[in-house]
């Protein structure tokens, strides 16, 4: 990657160096991977640069994906499940314009995913990279302000504060209270924030072919779930942590099984479900169409 | 002879008043006192001669300046006035019981438990405890209505039945009574004389403080007289 | 037998101020011991450094678990010293909001000490947390409710009721009734003292007032200018005090 500049493609802006990132930072972010895939769920500081677009839009995420990135990635960008929203097409056409990498919608395609509240209902595979844009790493930061505090927990192992939230939430609300950012344990040893996608995604780090890395760009932290590795979600012996979805088929595509979004269609109360996941639901219209 | 329950030997005691410009002045020197288990002792003297002060030296009460005070513990003769906060709780727990001229009350503790809890103390059930209590008070003709009161509304007489009865329960091989039957009616006064009777036929020594001479000629074996210090002089 | 917990020698300056010269003091199984002094008499600082939250800078603090072994409290690893202080020990702030987290259910103040022992039964811990609850002589039904619903008196409760959950055998307690209404206060007393006897536990806390010293404490230690200059049977220190700083205590209080 270091003679990357050469290899730009044609529509490349030449004003960037590739992927927009100058190699030392692209070098130093990518030591901060490898100390974080070696320690799986465990915070890494990093030299969060400043990006072309507001925090709180995914700077973390764009650039761990900016350091990991070679001319012959395919790259996937999704936010809230969908390739079409700004924000996704935004990033996409960043990394288009910056490295002049091939993008695509198709997960079974994609060699990198940069995601916001999703993980893909296709299950990932050996070889795939997701990377989560992180708003708060630290998933004792509503129980423990300070964060000193918070580090000396994570050392010692000590995460009774996220059971007595957990114990908060399900007095509160019932069961199924927290149903995004819910925590888990990472190789029974580092409590991780998930980044806030729905509960109904945690089953899906657990033990995944794919290498999960999470940026925050504001809290300039970075870490990592390597391929197989023990993901678990807090819960409670008699209050069993479970992935939930509306109980409807999609509208789309009939899935039933696939995290649907509630769409308001009039200002009757009209609602409709449909597959948060654009690019599962179009797959499945397809097999539909070819079934018939 | 029976066995020697407590040996008070070369007793000395003063009080200084460091708020008073430290005035300091002796209230025992020198003192001696032998109790016998199985008899009753009464100190005798004019007011202020120190009854109370040697009695609340033994209770342990009030610190000694010097000399002894050994008593019966656990098979040994152990000396108080050496003894740490730690041995001397425990001695008042089992070896030395102490009726007190008045009932230190603590709020909202009801008599009954108050009655029971030096056998508590000592690992007795709650039941048991409280009925051994609630015998006690009966017998010393404290209304039931009354037992589980706080005594700190009992009149002056009842608050010191639930304190006779509270020295009385446990059994202790040597008891100091500072005036006992003081504002007791004649009834409850015969019953305290009646259970001093049994605790002597049991083997403990008492030591007493009596001003009703009729009571002190009845219970008492033996006139231990405490001389003001100029008097001894 | 041996002391549940030994100070020995300890020492702390703050500048010029010695918060704690040269102290040592034993406090044993089953015992309730108070602390008593003015402000500034470094009772709360000794409380402090023998219960492993303030460093002192000579002398040590020695801890005999329920197996008898001896720990040096401040020489202990962090993970073991926050262990203790969880599972053996209990300490209850004069301020309830050093000792509850504000932002926690009732229930959840109770139970967190059981989940941080491990305790990852959701029904078990409520109904530890509810028992406790009518322990102290609180509502049940408020398990849910926010400490700040709550009136100081009831925040006191409700810390002794997140401290004793897990069954300490050790705690300490800094002016606890301090700061609530008179009649509040007596009927804490009341309540620390039942639950103490019933659990024998041991117990160091620390007062200026000389009426709660007498009903709870079976011994008491003088402090002044950073020095024990008394100590005996809490009945004999107040009924028969010999340093001039404990005839001042125990004169300026009426009827204690």
């Amino acid at each position: 990657m270091t003679a990357s500049a050469h290899m730009q493609a044609p529509d490349t802006d030449p004003g960037y160096n590739f992927a927009y990132l100058d190699e030392a930072t692209k070098r130093m972010i990518r030591r901060t991977l490898l100390k974080a895939i070696a320690i799986p769920g465990h915070q890494i500081p990093f030299g969060a640069r400043e990006m072309p677009l507001p925090y709180g839009w995914g700077t973390g995420g764009i650039q761990v994906t900016a350091s990991i990135l070679g001319p012959d990635d395919t790259l996937k960008v999704i936010d809230q499940g969908a390739d079409d929203t700004t924000n996704a097409v935004s990033i996409r056409r960043f990394f288009h314009r910056v490295a002049g990498v091939r993008t695509t919608t198709r997960t079974a395609e994609a060699t990198i995913i940069q995601t916001r509240h999703r993980i893909p209902e296709r299950p990932l595979t050996e070889g795939q990279v997701m990377v989560f844009q992180v708003p708060m790493p630290e998933p004792l930061f509503k129980l423990e302000p300070r964060l000193a505090e918070t580090r000396r927990l994570h050392a010692l192992g000590d995460y009774s504060l996220a059971q007595v939230k957990l114990y908060e939430d399900i007095a509160r609300q019932g069961e199924g209270g927290s149903s995004y950012s819910h925590p888990v344990m990472v190789n029974h040893r580092y409590l991780m924030s998930p980044s806030p996608i729905p509960g109904f995604d945690n089953p899906k780090l657990h033990m995944s072919p794919a290498l999960m890395l999470f940026g925050a760009g504001r809290e300039k932290k970075i870490y990592a779930v390597p391929p197989y590795t023990s993901v678990v979600s807090l819960d409670f012996d008699d209050h069993p942590f479970r992935p939930v979805r509306a109980p409807h088929a999609c509208a789309a595509c009939g899935s039933t099984t696939s995290y649907l979004d509630e769409i308001v269609t009039d200002d009757r109360g009209g609602r409709m479900f449909v597959c948060s996941d654009t690019d599962h639901c179009a797959e499945n219209q397809m097999a539909r169409k070819a079934a018939e | 002879m029976s066995a020697l329950a407590l040996e008070v030997a070369a007793l000395s005691k003063r009080f200084t008043l460091h708020l008073r410009g430290g005035v300091s002045f002796p209230v025992l020197e020198d003192a001696a006192l032998v109790l016998h288990a199985g008899e009753c002792v009464a100190l005798t003297g004019p007011s202020g001669a120190g009854k109370s002060t040697l009695m609340r030296c033994i209770a342990g009460n009030y610190g000694a300046d010097s000399g002894h005070i050994r008593l019966r513990h656990r098979d040994a003769m152990v000396d108080l006035a050496a003894a740490d906060a730690r041995l001397m709780r425990e001695i008042r727990a089992e070896s030395l019981g102490h009726v007190s001229q008045f009932l230190r009350v603590i709020p909202r503790v009801p008599a009954l438990e108050v009655v029971a809890e030096p056998l508590r103390a000592r690992g007795v059930p709650r039941a048991e405890a409280e009925a051994q209590a609630a015998a006690l008070l009966a017998r010393l003709n404290l209304p039931e209505r009354l037992h589980g009161l706080p005594p700190a509304t009992f009149s002056g007489g009842e608050q010191q039945r639930v304190n006779i009865a509270r020295g009385f329960v446990a059994h202790y091989p040597l008891m100091l009574l500072d005036e006992p039957t003081a504002s007791l009616d004649p009834a409850n006064r015969e019953v305290v004389i009646a259970l001093i009777a049994e605790a002597k036929a049991r083997g403990a020594a008492i030591l007493g403080i009596f001003h009703d001479s009729e009571v002190r000629a009845r219970v008492a074996d033996r006139l231990h007289e405490v001389r003001p210090l100029e008097d001894a002089a | 037998m041996s002391p549940i917990l030994e100070g020995q020698d300890l020492a702390l300056r703050f500048g010029a101020v010695r918060a704690l010269d040269d102290v040592s003091l034993s406090l044993w199984p089953g015992e309730v011991v108070a602390i008593v002094g003015e402000s500034g008499s470094g009772k709360s600082t000794l409380l402090r450094v023998l219960a492993g939250l303030m460093e002192p800078q000579a002398g040590r603090v020695l801890y005999h678990d329920a197996e008898g072994a001896a720990q040096d409290v401040h020489a202990l690893r962090e993970a073991e010293r926050r262990t203790l202080m969880r599972r053996d020990w209990g300490f209850v702030h004069q301020n309830a909001r050093d000792g509850l987290r504000m932002g926690v259910s009732a229930g959840g103040n109770i139970g967190e000490r059981l989940m941080a022992a491990g305790g990852r039964h959701y029904g078990n811990i409520r109904a530890a947390a509810a028992e406790w609850m009518s322990r102290v002589e609180m509502d049940p039904a408020r398990m849910d409710e926010a400490p700040r619903n709550f009136s100081g008196g009831m925040q006191q409760r409700l810390q002794i009721a997140r401290c004793l959950v897990t069954r300490p055998r050790l705690v300490f307690m800094d002016e606890p009734t301090g700061g609530l209404d008179v009649s509040v206060q007596a009927r804490l007393l009341d309540l620390i003292r039942s639950l103490v006897a019933e659990l024998g536990l041991a117990v160091l806390f620390v007062t200026h007032d000389i009426a709660a010293a007498r009903l709870l404490a079976h011994r008491i230690v003088v402090m002044r200018h950073g020095r024990i200059v008394e100590e005996g049977l809490a009945d004999r220190v107040l009924d028969d005090p010999r340093h001039p700083y404990t005839q001042l205590l125990v004169a300026s209080v009426l009827a204690a």
